[in-house]
């Protein structure tokens, strides 16, 4: 198990009822808070979401759907664009792929946790939440095995266990906490991080 | 394959010796591709090409084109639909067809097509406007086998209750089934639609300007580029386009981070739709 020291990017998936495990999370987090965050959340198939808008109200963050080619900024949070893979490049960059559905999803947890694993390496924390799928689970296994800082939503705790779950039959994370865990492991995860 | 180098680990060292393999032997340029999506469908090819590692893959493909050709099917990604995002072409309709309608001549440019859902929706829209019989659209890609589909102009009819609601969404005024015949599972798209298409290979990488353009279309494409090749792209798009030539780009991409940024402004910025200054 590694210590949560050395982070430059956190990257968090969740499905059925990730909005709120979201918020609490996310929510009320310092106002000196720089770690950048990208996330996937499952939605129903929709053309256009507006999840940027309702987190940017309720969120300290500067929240952006994400563009092709946009700079990973500190204190932003990057959704994914419903319809599109949400990928992060080596350069400090997010990338879009048109890619069929992964899981049946797209945008794929697995996707984003994979790209961001081998572009971040252990400066990438890989956080996965509830939900009603087992995306995730191979992504954060993924970017354990290359050695970034991994935690799993506790199944007890999560509003659907499934995704949580199958994360845990892959990979031995090094936390397993329930939401308000997270969101401390979060503030800890900034202070000690390189941004 | 991730033991760990300078150079971030064996795989990204073979990744970027197939990709200069690939360009050395056919000329193809994926070298200033994201490495991000990139990888993925490398690692894609792999299973579907039966290769253990990055390197096996480059092997054969250097030895053996029909290999070749079929990686070249995984790294394209042919994914396309017609009308895909309606708002786009509904746009295109209300505010880029009133110009096109005072030019006596209209080059409208494709770039990208993949199998041609794109070229065929805009072929129907510029119809509908009257204007297509005074329009040469150059639909061109750099996978052989995706231009052959586009020129047979035959889309699956599992689609087609999609593309018909699309098609609505973008301002049609027809019903689409009046431009396709639909028969054993595939709908043939009216041919004289296509009187005006030239169906062509050419690389956003690697080749150069080949006509002046009134419209540019190109959605989805420079997503899977690194900043130097969308650099590029744009470079010959802004060459391309007559003096207050239109560009129109995929949902969620943006000019902001290029170099050419400043040469051109937004007409519908929602829509992605920009004009040359």
């Amino acid at each position: 198990m590694r210590a949560p020291h050395g982070i430059a990017l956190a990257a968090i998936g969740a499905s059925a009822g990730g909005v709120e495990a979201l918020l609490r999370i996310l929510g009320d987090l310092p106002p000196r808070f720089r770690l950048p965050i990208v996330v996937v959340l499952h939605l129903p198939d929709e053309r256009t979401s507006h999840l940027a808008e309702l987190f940017g109200q309720r969120l300290a963050l500067t929240v952006h759907e994400a563009t092709a080619g946009e700079p990973i900024l500190p204190g932003h949070l990057y959704f994914a664009p419903p319809g599109y893979h949400l990928l992060v490049e080596a350069d400090q960059s997010l990338s879009l792929s048109c890619e069929g559905p992964v899981l049946f999803s797209r945008p794929s947890i697995d996707v984003l946790l994979d790209s961001a694993a081998h572009a971040y390496r252990e400066r990438l924390a890989a956080m996965l939440l509830t939900g009603a799928s087992a995306d995730g689970a191979a992504g954060l296994a993924k970017a354990g095995a290359l050695g970034g800082f991994t935690a799993v939503q506790d199944p007890a705790s999560a509003k659907v266990a499934t995704m949580p779950a199958a994360a845990l039959a892959l990979w031995q994370p090094d936390r397993v906490l329930d939401l308000p865990g997270l969101h401390r492991l979060l503030i800890e995860l900034d202070e000690t991080s390189i941004c | 394959m991730d033991s760990e180098t300078p150079h971030g680990g064996n795989l990204e060292i073979e990744l970027r010796l197939l990709v200069e393999a690939i360009y050395l032997k056919y000329s193809h340029d994926f070298r200033d591709y994201s490495l991000a999506s990139l990888r993925r469908r490398v690692l894609h090819a792999l299973t579907q090409l039966d290769c253990a590692t990055v390197s096996a893959l480059q092997e054969r493909v250097l030895h053996d084109p029909h290999t070749f050709s079929r990686l070249l099917q995984i790294l394209t990604i042919p994914v396309s639909e017609m009308f895909r995002d309606p708002s786009y072409f509904l746009a295109l309709r209300q505010h880029v067809v009133p110009v096109l309608r005072t030019y006596p001549s209209i080059k409208v440019w494709v770039a990208g097509c993949s199998t041609g859902e794109e070229v065929y929706s805009l072929a129907i829209l510029l119809r509908e406007e009257g204007l297509l019989e005074r329009t040469i659209l150059y639909a061109t890609d750099i996978n052989p086998q995706s231009l052959e589909r586009a020129r047979a102009g035959i889309f699956a009819t599992a689609q087609l209750a999609d593309y018909s609601a699309s098609y609505q969404a973008a301002g049609g005024t027809r019903s689409l089934s009046d431009y396709y015949t639909a028969a054993y599972g595939g709908a043939l798209f009216d041919r004289s639609l296509c009187e005006n298409i030239i169906f062509a290979d050419h690389s956003l990488a690697t080749d150069s300007v080949f006509s002046e353009t009134h419209l540019i279309s190109c959605r989805n494409v420079l997503i899977y580029f690194n900043k130097k090749l969308q650099d590029r792209a744009f470079g010959l798009f802004h060459e391309s386009l007559c003096r207050r030539g239109f560009l129109g780009l995929g949902s969620k991409e943006t000019l902001d981070f290029s170099s050419h940024a400043k040469d051109f402004e937004a007409l519908v910025r929602p829509e992605r739709i920009f004009r040359k200054r």
